[in-house]
């Protein structure tokens, strides 16, 4: 049954969780994160969605044909054959001047791999829930960061999320990012496989009219099918060689994303009363030491954190939400002045004890401060494994005492690993 | 719709069009692509009939037609792929080394 079904009979959100208790607009409903990113898309109502089935992505494919064949959206929805194919028919129904969506996991993703590149170096505002899962071999169908972190240099903007409602509103807030015309690049919208996506969660979907003015209309650069203005698109660039410029001005698109983030961000948090930034803090002003985290991870870690807070130990928790662009300027004013950092990598980069992707990258942010903080890293959760309280607690336990003792015993831990 | 491409080659990133998108389209004309060619095709007008088959068969349209009839091959364009030697079947067209006919 579509989700928008149940929705009609679920009562108005009359009390807020929220931070802002004036905003009254939304509906809660319990739904599962496939459900929350495909009601997010029943309300963006794209003109094209070419994607293909790959578990635990399968859910979000499945539900939006639904609301395609029963007529709730006038999406063109392309059945491809392969990822291959849906991440090329949606840069071409891009390149047409269309709002284009697709959404894959772990081996689809890395299908994707060539015409990710092709998407970005087009300029091309594609977006794309990706339910993180790990890339075989072994054939594992559970969460990591393994097949998004592998795409981190692809040229896509990269959003996790915590759980379902941030699915949701990063989905919206996704579409924004990407067609503004300081950045015209693709969005990964991030959610943790099973965790997040098939788990049933209370999600506050907003009421049509808002979101769809929220979302707006995409005016397109230039169209493909606008024969008064024809254009030429995946032009050759070998020759003369300007290649080089056109990476720059990605680059350059990538730095304009920080503020358009933030503003999105903001003016969602007008509509909702969830506010959204490049990353959320929990008590690094007062806090001598943090912990680094992203996705759901983050729930488990901020309900330890603010648990030890309440009995006086100064700790502090940054949830990275943005992973590209990268906030390296912004998240080295916030650790600075700490002694110790512990972070979190749901992933492998197999680089011969280098860490993470984010502990590499946090590490490096740090280097030009004057008190650089110690940095320990911890790789936890690869195929699905289990991120318990007692795991963090371990962790947390180092981090004192590397903390306390000013040395860091072993850099990069393997957290929950069986020894 | 016209784009002044005057010294793009001295152009800074900052000018070009984003994701190398041409929004003057047709302007392969200008691109001379002659340059690429190892073998020049050589007619020899003497054997030529006319029977207009190398113009069929060019990939590049490089076969210069006038009142129906050959009057030459466009240079600037002809990568010398040598098609229009192998169809004639009158050997009125030879592939010579470019490299001996600028010597």
């Amino acid at each position: 049954m579509a989700i928008s079904n149940k929705l009609i009979n679920s009562q108005t959100n009359k009390e807020k969780t929220g931070n802002d208790k004036t905003i009254n607009n939304s509906k809660a409903v319990a739904i599962v994160g496939t459900d929350a990113v495909s009601e997010a898309m029943r309300q963006i109502n794209p003109d094209v969605v070419a994607a293909y089935p790959i578990t635990p992505q399968t859910a979000i494919v499945e539900s939006f044909s639904q609301l395609v064949a029963d007529g709730l959206v006038k999406t063109h929805m392309v059945t491809v054959e392969s990822e291959h194919s849906a991440m090329s028919a949606a840069i071409g129904a891009s390149a047409a001047g269309s709002r284009v969506m697709t959404c894959t996991s772990s081996q689809g993703l890395a299908y994707m791999w060539e015409l990710l590149y092709i998407a970005s170096g087009l300029r091309l505002p594609i977006v794309m829930p990706n339910v993180n899962r790990a890339l075989s071999a072994p054939i594992n169908i559970h969460c990591d960061h393994s097949d998004s972190m592998g795409a981190r240099d692809a040229g896509w903007i990269q959003i996790f999320s915590e759980n379902a409602q941030e699915a949701y509103d990063n989905t919206l807030q996704a579409i924004r990012i990407a067609e503004n015309p300081d950045i015209l690049l693709p969005v990964m919208v991030l959610l943790d496989g099973f965790i997040i996506s098939h788990a049933i969660e209370r999600v506050e979907i907003i009421d049509n009219d808002i979101v769809s003015k929220f979302v707006g209309d995409f005016n397109p650069p230039y169209s493909l099918l606008d024969s008064q203005n024809p254009v030429s698109v995946g032009t050759f660039d070998s020759l003369y060689g300007y290649f080089f410029e056109f990476k720059r001005q990605q680059e350059e698109a990538m730095l304009n994303a920080f503020k358009v983030i933030k503003d999105v961000g903001k003016e969602f948090g007008e509509i909702s009363g969830r506010h959204y930034g490049l990353f959320e803090s929990v008590g690094i002003e007062d806090a001598e030491f943090a912990i680094i985290a992203t996705g759901s991870a983050a729930g488990t870690i901020r309900h330890l954190v603010e648990d030890m807070r309440s009995r006086g130990i100064p700790i502090g928790m940054i949830k990275l939400r943005v992973y590209r662009p990268f906030p390296a300027k912004e998240l080295a004013e916030a650790l600075s002045g700490l002694k110790a950092v512990a972070v979190f990598d749901r992933s492998d980069t197999f680089a011969g004890n280098m860490g993470g992707p984010i502990f590499i990258e946090l590490r490096s942010s740090l280097y030009d401060l004057q008190q650089r903080p110690l940095a320990i890293n911890y790789i936890y959760g690869l195929g699905g494994r289990d991120l318990s309280i007692e795991l963090i607690e371990k962790a947390l336990g180092e981090l004192i005492d590397a903390a306390r003792s000013g040395q860091v015993k072993q850099t990069v831990n393997y957290l929950g690993l069986r020894e | 719709m016209s784009w002044d491409i005057k010294g793009i080659q001295q152009w800074g990133w900052k000018k070009h069009p984003a994701g190398a998108v041409i929004k003057d389209p047709g302007n392969s004309r200008s691109f001379k692509t002659g340059g690429w060619r190892t073998f020049r095709p050589v007619r020899d007008e003497e054997k030529c009939s006319q029977c207009l088959i190398c113009f069929v068969y060019c990939p590049d349209s490089a076969i210069l037609i006038k009142n129906e009839k050959v009057v030459g091959i466009d240079y600037d364009f002809c990568k010398g792929c040598g098609i229009c030697a192998a169809e004639c079947p009158l050997d009125a067209i030879q592939m010579v080394d470019e490299s001996k006919l600028n010597k």
